[in-house]
């Protein structure tokens, strides 16, 4: 049975970098709590020696060849940036 | 070599370091794009809209990338898994487009293999290799760009890195060194990594523990992103020294990620950036697993050169030379080149034996030549003196043209000139005496000169016939043949 | 309003071909129809100047007897098509203001062939939706009507379907992760088709889940479905899923010929609580089948029952690392607090750019890849998948494909299920099977309910077998003979 508290869903969302106001966390958690209880139905399966399942089509990866075909276009990489300088993106400060 | 232990307070420790490598695939085209891989270029010059994590742009996989990873683990000797994945490994950074790297966790492309350390003294140290996996690398941040901003170049995001993990078996800074030195002239060998710590293109994380000589295994710290072998060896030693004052002093190592300050001597933490590390390794749906057959692994492995390794082996066996010069020819694959070439110059020029020409050949590379260079601060690479010229000089040598003598002036002019040996002869008159009439002048005249030197030495003082024989060849200014002069100078000083 | 909104794709072709039509006059009739069909919400963004340089590049390529099923067809491209140079958000605030660099290959596809872009299609956002609930653009409206009362036009290609279904375009661009063509197809009277995964190339298609998602098309008929289909598939070396098989000519499948063809009814789908409505449909179509001379062979699908579970950690844990890119760092919203950092800007950027909805399953993916719990959920998820694309595999041992309801229920009313994710997400539960298993799966129109919605008949095939889904729809289609129309009400 899924137990996520205030705090799980706290660490979840700063995983995934979404912030999610505080009087919010206990209703999600609720939520995610339904969702998980109700996809572990899937304990009843037995999954004893089945591999998960690694690819649907069934096919080998292909190989491209070691050539230069793409780069050489700035600024189509930087068009849409919400801020670019200089030829880089522009982000607030990284403090290390 | 003694076993390094570092003296506490109160116990002795023992060090057990393991070293994960980033090498970059030498490739044209990126791991999953095509764009270049060279270094230096305009920021986001080279980068491709899927370097670039544009909405729905998709990895397609490099074939030369593939082949490389499966080249270096055969030089180490390593398992080649034939069944592959690329999974996700997600975390969030300014500089990493999609929001996770595109790794191998569970499945990666090579097992285990072993990289030989040479300990000197014909002594050698086997450390395993965990597994080589390959990654695509992140962009570039830079922070001290602009007050409020941090700068991002994808130049180098999605170029192919060989991540190399070794097994924890190394036990001090010297072995940290060798494993990379030895890392680094294996793929240089085989051309899978210019090996250019500088440029970042190898890096190194240094994972170090301590103990109780005995005990079992400590807890470690991941010294992040070395980028250089001093380096290595220094983050070892101030990292094992501050473990073993927090062991002594009663505290606990805490595992972590750290970076070492080489202007203070020091490794710091990077706690900040460790916090809420999950990085959710699952496999790259966008992917299929990497297959391939031993045909392809037969074709990679019958494209690696001599290995250094095999190349020692019959440089000492077959050539004749010692244990030591072979490894300081080995050690960097263009000086190995370098006398290669020269021996086989020497060789044609002069119609004799390799094996008979390798020792003096090999003196003359780790002597005259490498001397030189150091003192011009060169590397072999551009060296003044190509192996085709430094061969011509030795042959001149060889066939009694020049004296050994002679011929480290000669070489001091071509090092300065980039003129050919012979040219340099010609021009300056430094052709050997081999007259036996005109040495034979030269040394009556010397005995004529020195009647106190010749009474002492008919007297007994055998020792004198050196004097003699730098008289000579002081009047013959070295031109004279060494042999020679010592051959017909006793006769007329025993009278 | 001019008939030409009413042709299908087939027809028009013909009288582009003899040229009693121009690709100019159609497309402006479609322009005029897009403009009129606002109240449905159906379009996110419309492109009327470049559709009539497209016609006329259209014009020009029929008049040097360069057709092909597809030249002349003014059609709607669903927003998660990278199309260049034009409004490419997947209907999320998030891609605010993108605009690609690049086009898509389905829609390249489209465009070589002669096609005609009309505009940008809503959908849910990112796709995550089973009603067109949760686009940033607003919910769409279905054509069809419960009397006066809105239905939701089902999702997530419900931009898609309404268009097609309210004669805005004659024919449209659609994603199917979990059902997303097949269901919405379902709630309009359309058909829609989503072929094996790997036959339409995902490249510059806004990814949601990248192990599920596979383009297909919306038309009014199966035999637009086969013209529009062949258009948009085919081998693409840019997208290492895409597998290098040549494309049958589907429209020359559609023979209504299936005497002696085995079709699997599964046990599994007969469902508790099914309305009887969908089982009576499905009990019509078993018959329809059976009169054209086809076997009808019971069979089972053991693990059926543990598709949506396994669906719900699947598509949202790869969606969770393919959203990750969204992080106002290259392109789309940026939201920067005060003097914030990096990780704040991360923060309230993607607190800002992504729905309720989505915020969920990027949580839950998250959640279920975490150190400790992949195993228990991903883990388990994809070996569960893999019995389910087992079941297919023995179950197409014995036939040559299967019959079954699209959707459990027809169009129902807006905020009628968003309050409860689990009710919503009950939707797929006849689609998402299939898609676990990568196959080709149709919705055809085939009756109403008693409240006069539409309601279809999903036709399941072998892997690359997209022939025999035409084919069975085909016969379907014209046993149903599905002529209702919805009563245009929004013009």
């Amino acid at each position: 049975m899924s137990n996520i508290d205030k705090a799980t869903v706290a660490k979840i969302a700063r995983l995934a970098r979404i912030k999610i106001e505080d009087q919010k966390l206990a209703p999600l958690a609720g939520e995610l709590n339904q969702i998980l209880n109700w996809v572990e139905q899937l304990d009843e399966v037995n999954t004893d020696n089945v591999a998960p399942m690694a690819s649907v089509v069934d096919a080998k990866l292909r190989w491209r060849s070691d050539e230069i075909t793409d780069g050489d276009k700035q600024e189509s990489v930087l068009k849409n940036a919400p801020k670019a300088e200089y030829g880089f993106f522009a982000v607030p400060k990284v403090i290390e | 070599m003694s076993k390094y232990i570092i003296q506490g307070a109160k116990d002795d420790f023992e060090v057990v370091i393991g070293l994960e490598v980033h090498a970059q695939v030498i490739s044209n085209s990126k791991l999953f794009s095509g764009a270049s891989t060279e270094f230096g270029a305009e920021p986001n010059s080279q980068v491709s809209l899927v370097d670039a994590a544009m909405p729905g742009m998709l990895p397609t996989i490099n074939a030369e990338c593939v082949r490389q990873a499966v080249r270096t683990g055969l030089a180490i000797g390593a398992e080649i898994n034939k069944y592959s994945v690329f999974d996700r490994k997600n975390y969030f950074y300014a500089d990493l487009p999609q929001g996770y790297q595109i790794s191998q966790f569970k499945h990666p492309i090579v097992g285990e293999g072993t990289v030989v350390l040479d300990m000197g003294d014909n002594k050698t140290k086997d450390v395993g290799v965990e597994r080589i996996h390959l990654e695509q690398d992140a962009g570039k941040s830079m922070h001290d760009q602009h007050p409020q901003y941090t700068y991002v170049d994808l130049n180098r995001s999605g170029v192919a890195l060989m991540e190399i993990v070794s097994k924890p078996d190394m036990t001090s800074p010297e072995e940290a060194g060798a494993y990379l030195t030895k890392l680094r002239t294996i793929l240089r060998y085989i051309g899978t990594c210019d090996g250019n710590m500088e440029q970042g293109s190898m890096r190194a994380d240094v994972n170090v523990s301590v103990r109780r000589a005995g005990e079992p295994l400590g807890t470690r710290c991941e010294i992040k992103n070395v980028n250089s072998i001093r380096f290595v060896r220094q983050a070892v030693e101030v990292e094992a020294r501050r473990q073993v004052d927090i062991i002594e002093a009663g505290g606990k190592i805490d595992q972590e990620t750290r970076l070492f300050d080489p202007v203070k001597g020091e490794t710091r933490s990077m706690r900040s950036k460790e916090e809420a590390h999950d990085y959710r390794y699952f496999p790259d749906p966008d992917l299929l697993p990497l297959e391939f057959d031993d045909a392809f692994v037969e074709a990679a492995r019958a494209s690696l050169p001599e290995l250094p390794d095999e190349k020692k082996a019959r440089l000492v066996k077959a050539l004749g030379l010692n244990d030591y010069t072979a490894s300081v020819l080995v050690a960097e694959k263009e000086t190995a080149v370098y006398f290669e070439n020269i021996l086989e110059a020497l060789t044609s020029k002069t119609g004799k034996d390799a094996a008979a020409l390798a020792v003096k050949a090999s003196n003359w590379v780790t002597g005259d030549l490498f001397g030189a260079l150091n003192k011009a601060g060169k590397t072999i690479e551009d060296s003044p003196v190509s192996a085709e010229q430094g061969a011509e000089l030795l042959a001149l040598i060889e066939d009694g043209t020049i004296s050994g003598r002679i011929a480290k002036d000669v070489f001091e002019i071509m090092f300065e000139t980039g003129k050919g040996a012979g040219v340099i002869v010609e021009e300056k008159g430094l052709k050997q005496v081999s007259d036996t009439g005109e040495i034979e002048k030269i040394i009556d005249a010397v005995i004529a000169a020195n009647p106190e030197q010749l009474a002492q030495y008919r007297a007994g003082r055998d020792k004198l016939i050196g004097f003699f024989v730098g008289q000579v060849m002081k009047e013959t200014g070295g031109k004279a043949n060494p042999g020679m002069v010592n051959q017909l100078l006793k006769p007329k000083l025993d009278g | 309003m001019s008939d030409l909104t009413k042709l299908k794709i087939a027809e028009a072709r013909n009288l582009l071909g003899k040229g009693e039509l121009s690709a100019r006059e159609l497309t402006e009739a479609h322009v005029k129809a897009v403009e009129a069909s606002t109240p449905l919400n159906a379009y996110v963004a419309v492109t009327a100047d470049q559709a009539i340089t497209m016609a006329d590049a259209a014009d020009a390529k029929i008049k040097a007897g360069n057709i092909n099923g597809m030249t002349g067809i003014p059609v709607g491209i669903k927003d998660l098509f990278a199309t260049k140079g034009v409004h490419t958000q997947a209907c999320s605030h998030i891609l605010d203001g993108f605009k690609p660099e690049y086009e898509s290959t389905v829609t390249q596809k489209l465009w070589d062939d002669g096609a005609i872009m009309l505009g940008k299609l809503n959908m849910d956002e990112f796709a995550m939706g089973s009603s067109n609930e949760t686009s940033y653009y607003g919910p769409v409206k279905n054509p069809w009507r419960r009397g006066t009362t809105d239905t939701v036009p089902g999702g997530s290609s419900g931009g898609s379907v309404a268009a097609v279904a309210g004669f805005a375009a004659m024919g449209a661009t659609a994603s199917d992760t979990g059902g997303s063509i097949r269901q919405p197809a379902s709630f309009t009277g359309t058909f829609g088709i989503k072929p094996t995964y790997g036959r339409c190339s995902r490249y510059g298609m806004v990814a949601f889940a990248s192990s599920l998602d596979q383009a297909g098309v919306i038309t009014r008929d199966v035999r637009d479905g086969a013209i529009m289909l062949a258009s948009i598939s085919g081998f693409d070396p840019k997208d290492s899923t895409s597998v290098d098989l040549a494309v049958p000519n589907f429209e020359a499948a559609i023979t209504g010929d299936i005497r002696g063809m085995k079709i699997g009814i599964p046990a599994e789908y007969r469902q508790d609580g099914m309305p009887s409505e969908i089982e009576a449909l499905w009990q019509k179509g078993i018959g329809w089948l059976k009169d054209a001379g086809a076997e009808i062979v019971d069979i089972s699908l053991p693990h059926t029952k543990y598709a949506l579970a396994t669906y719900y950690i699947v598509a949202p844990a790869e969606a969770s690392s393919n959203l990750a890119r969204y992080d106002g760092v290259r392109y789309g919203l940026r939201v920067t607090p005060e003097n914030g950092s990096l990780d704040a800007m991360y923060d309230a950027t993607r607190a800002a750019g992504f729905g309720d909805e989505v915020k969920r399953r990027i949580m839950i993916g998250t959640y279920v890849l975490s150190a400790g719990y992949y195993d228990a959920y991903y883990l388990k998820a994809q070996k569960v998948r893999q019995l389910i694309s087992n079941d297919f595999k023995s179950a197409f041992e014995k036939v040559d494909a299967i019959l079954t309801p699209t959707a459990p229920s027809a169009a129902f009313a807006p905020g009628e299920k968003t309050d409860d994710p689990l009710s919503m997400y009950l939707n797929d539960v006849f689609t998402v099977p299939a898609s676990l298993a990568g196959l080709p799966g149709s919705s055809v129109p085939a009756g109403l309910d008693a409240n006069g919605l539409p309601l279809g008949l999903q036709i399941l095939g072998k892997p690359w077998d997209e022939e025999t889904v035409f084919k069975v729809s085909g016969v379907i289609e014209e046993a149903a003979g599905f002529t209702a129309t919805p009563s245009v009400w929004w013009r």
